[in-house]
């Protein structure tokens, strides 16, 4: 199986699907003549047109807002946020239109629409635009928010974010583009809402997604070295939130740890716990653990920025903690 | 800094406790796990052990003083540390957390439920037996520290929390915990370790020398293994309390000896025969006693059949055999029923139908010259009735000391179903039967 980078892998999935159905199209900042700001769409505005690829002004809401209109009248938009930073510019159209519209018309839309975002903070961009905020969206029913950590996932889970009639927000973390990993070549599809064992272990259970697979991935490696094997739960998707393997897992290890990047205060960690508790409180051997940004705007400066991200040896020892 | 050793709260009731005896001097070194004192309350005498390691600095209370709860009773100092000082910082009230561990008998939460019904009975008339008690520990049940999977293992394993040592933060118990306390070796050679103990003692010259007897190991025989599972879930989960009565037997060996006359040789009843009967048609008036606790629902199940168990020793252990209905069926027929099953279980040639479905039993030692004793109950079982030999004893009759013939049985029961006074209400009630056995044939 081939090694691609996330990126390319993001880039194929859209590039399938634009030419399976030309009700596909891409909107947004810079996805044109430019080919995406993260590069995504490079060579998409050459070979598919301009109808197809269009560039748009500097409005977050106009972009999502005209994505909804062409989404209800029967086009299968896929719209490009920069940043997930400047999704809260289009808030009113993603919470109360996206996640809403089919319910509010009791069904006569449908709103076969992605967004694409991209997420997370390490690369120095100071507070307001190093945001984690995947949890508040992934509060309002009616919106399906996925957030994939490999290459893999991400191809397969966009292709069927294209292909479902729902809205969905699909987030892209800044950091994960340039990691590589099999992805195969053919027209697979990965269901939204199915998490998934990334690594199997027997002591301590991690739930994590996005980017925080691989910082737990590496927390795994070295603590397999002292003889603590850890299971690690991809959510993949944040809602429709799949618990089944979480709680599976859970009732083999007893323990768990939750790792986000976002903050811990009414995070995904808060959510993932008290389910646990909730389904599994029997099996419960010891607190819950989560692992999350501090609880400050992210800082500019290097140092500090790193410090106040969940890193690897966070994760270490709040496995540590629960062993 | 001293840390304070403060009188544990042993059970929801307990409000004070006697020091019965300092096990560790003033000034004595004491290691974590150590007993301290031994401390005596309504329920029970137990040994307290130290959470700390260091000097026992100074006894607060003198043996024999009873003091309330959380009352401060030693200081335990580090070695050289300057102990008037730490005595000087006593709180007046220590904090609820008692840092004792209690060994061995802890009064278990579960005991007092019964009392608890029986002072406040519920408007329904049912005594609501899923109070959630306070403990030593706030209000955890039992009192003890453990996470939720360990207290389930602990619970599906027939395992006292209390009995286990913590490993986690507080002496949380843990599944680990639960895991290796099932590995360590159950104390199977408890019985075997006195004789050793004689075998390898070195005799005095004035002993004739004994000839050696070698310690031997048996193996576990399955149903051995399947006794020993069962009866320490019983003992170690189930509050038993044990009533005796004495019966006059005479009505009956005489009433056996005019039934057998009629009966031929190989269908002769016997006295267990008319206790079994007498058991059951008096637990007809004791439903309570006929029943189960059903511990998940929170319910006693009162069984509508009475089924009794009768406890048949057979070759490496012992076997229940089941008369179902035995309160609706004549004696003979409870005597036939019985007598094959209890051949076909030394035989060995036992069905499974022979030996379930009982709801009450009886063990009968009386061809064995026993004045009494008692047995463990026979989950889930709410009770069993362990009869003692009929023998000839002086008894004092309108102030004459004239030869009687008695029998003691001993009830056992389950404290969470009943209390005293409905088993010695059965055991009086069954004496109509026992003394006045024509109503048997009735």
């Amino acid at each position: 199986m081939p090694k691609i980078t996330m990126r390319e892998a993001i880039s194929r999935a859209l590039w399938e699907e634009m030419e399976r159905d030309s009700n596909v199209f891409i909107l947004g900042e810079e996805v044109g003549l430019w080919g995406g700001t993260y590069a995504v769409t490079k060579g998409f505005y050459d070979h598919f047109g301009a109808d197809r690829v269009r560039d748009t002004p500097i409005s977050e809401a106009a972009i999502v807002g005209a994505a909804i209109g062409s989404a209800m009248t029967g086009l299968r938009p896929v719209a490009e946020l920069m940043t997930i930073n400047f999704a809260f510019s289009a808030m009113e159209h993603i919470v109360n239109e996206a996640a809403k519209l089919h319910y509010m018309f009791g069904g006569q839309f449908i709103l076969p629409l992605v967004i694409r975002v991209v997420g997370g903070g390490g690369r120095q961009l100071g507070a307001t635009h190093s945001q984690t905020p995947d949890a508040i969206f992934a509060h309002f029913p009616g919106l399906k928010v996925v957030a994939p950590g490999t290459p893999e996932d991400a191809k397969g889970l966009l292709k069927s974010a294209i292909r479902i009639d729902d809205p969905v927000l699909f987030i892209e973390h800044a950091t994960l583009y340039q990691v590589r990993g099999e992805v195969p070549d053919d027209d697979f599809n990965t269901p939204i809402g199915k998490s998934k064992i990334q690594r199997p272990g027997r002591d301590v259970t991690i739930v994590t997604y996005s980017k925080m697979l691989e910082t737990s991935t590496k927390a795994a490696e070295q603590l397999a070295r002292e003889g603590i094997e850890v299971e690690i739960v991809d959510l993949r998707t944040l809602r429709p939130l799949d618990m089944e393997p979480v709680l599976e897992s859970f009732k083999k290890t007893n323990r768990a740890v939750i790792v986000e990047e976002g903050w811990r205060s009414y995070g995904v960690g808060s959510e993932v716990a008290t389910r646990i508790y909730e389904e599994a409180f029997d099996y419960v051997d010891a607190p819950i653990q989560r692992v999350a940004q501090k609880e400050v705007p992210l800082p500019y400066n290097r140092t500090l920025e790193q410090m106040a991200l969940p890193q690897v040896e966070d994760v270490i020892r709040a496995v540590k903690e629960v062993l | 800094m001293a840390d304070i050793v403060t009188m544990p709260k042993l059970g929801f009731d307990m409000a004070e406790g006697t020091l019965v005896r300092w096990v560790i001097s003033e000034g004595e070194a004491v290691k974590k796990g150590a007993v301290l004192a031994e401390i005596e309350t309504d329920k029970a005498t137990v040994e307290v052990e130290s959470n700390f390691e260091g000097i026992l600095a100074r006894h607060l209370v003198p043996e024999g003083e009873v003091v309330p709860v959380n009352t401060p009773i030693a200081v335990i100092a580090a070695p050289g540390e300057q102990v008037e000082a730490a005595k000087e910082t006593l709180p007046a009230k220590a904090a609820p957390e008692s840092p004792v561990e209690v060994v061995a008998p802890v009064v278990a939460a579960k005991e007092a439920l019964p009392a608890k019904g029986e002072e406040k009975p519920s408007a329904e008339g049912v005594a609501p037996i899923t109070l959630a008690l306070p403990g030593e520990e706030g209000h955890l049940p039992g009192g003890v520290k453990a996470s939720p999977v360990a207290r389930r293992m602990a619970e599906e394993r027939g395992i006292s929390l209390g009995s286990i040592q913590g490993s986690g933060p507080g002496g949380r118990v843990t599944k680990k915990d639960i895991e290796a306390f099932q590995i360590s070796p159950a104390p199977v050679s408890a019985a075997a370790m006195p004789a050793a103990a004689v075998s390898t003692a070195p005799t005095t010259a004035a002993s004739i020398p004994a000839t050696p007897t070698p310690t031997t190991t048996v193996p576990l025989n399955r149903l051995r293994a399947i006794i020993g599972r069962r009866m320490a879930e019983s003992k170690q989960r189930v509050p038993h309390f044990y009533v005796t009565h004495e019966y006059d037997m005479a009505a009956m060996m005489a009433l056996r000896e005019q039934v057998n006359q009629t009966l031929p040789d190989d269908e002769k009843t016997s006295i267990n025969d008319y206790i079994v009967k007498a058991a059951a048609l008096t637990l007809r008036q004791f439903p309570n006693l006929n029943a189960s606790l059903d511990e998940s629902a929170n319910q006693i199940i009162q069984h509508g059949s009475v089924n009794i168990g009768i406890a048949v020793a057979v070759e490496g252990g012992l076997l229940t055999v089941v008369c179902r209905d035995a309160d609706q069926k004549p004696l003979r027929q409870i005597s036939a029923e019985v007598r094959v099953m209890v051949q076909r279980a030394r035989a060995g040639k036992v069905r499974p139908n022979d030996i379930e479905g009982s709801t009450f039993s009886v063990s009968n030692m009386g061809m064995y010259d026993v004045e009494h004793f008692i047995a463990i109950l026979n989950p889930p079982e709410a009770a069993i009735l362990a009869v003692g030999s009929a023998r000839e004893v002086p008894v004092v009759k309108e102030g004459q000391i004239v030869p009687g013939l008695r029998m003691k049985a001993t009830i056992s029961v389950d404290h969470r179903v009943s209390d005293g006074a409905e088993a010695a209400r059965y055991m009086q009630a069954l004496a109509q039967y026992i003394e006045e056995p024509i109503r048997l044939l009735l």
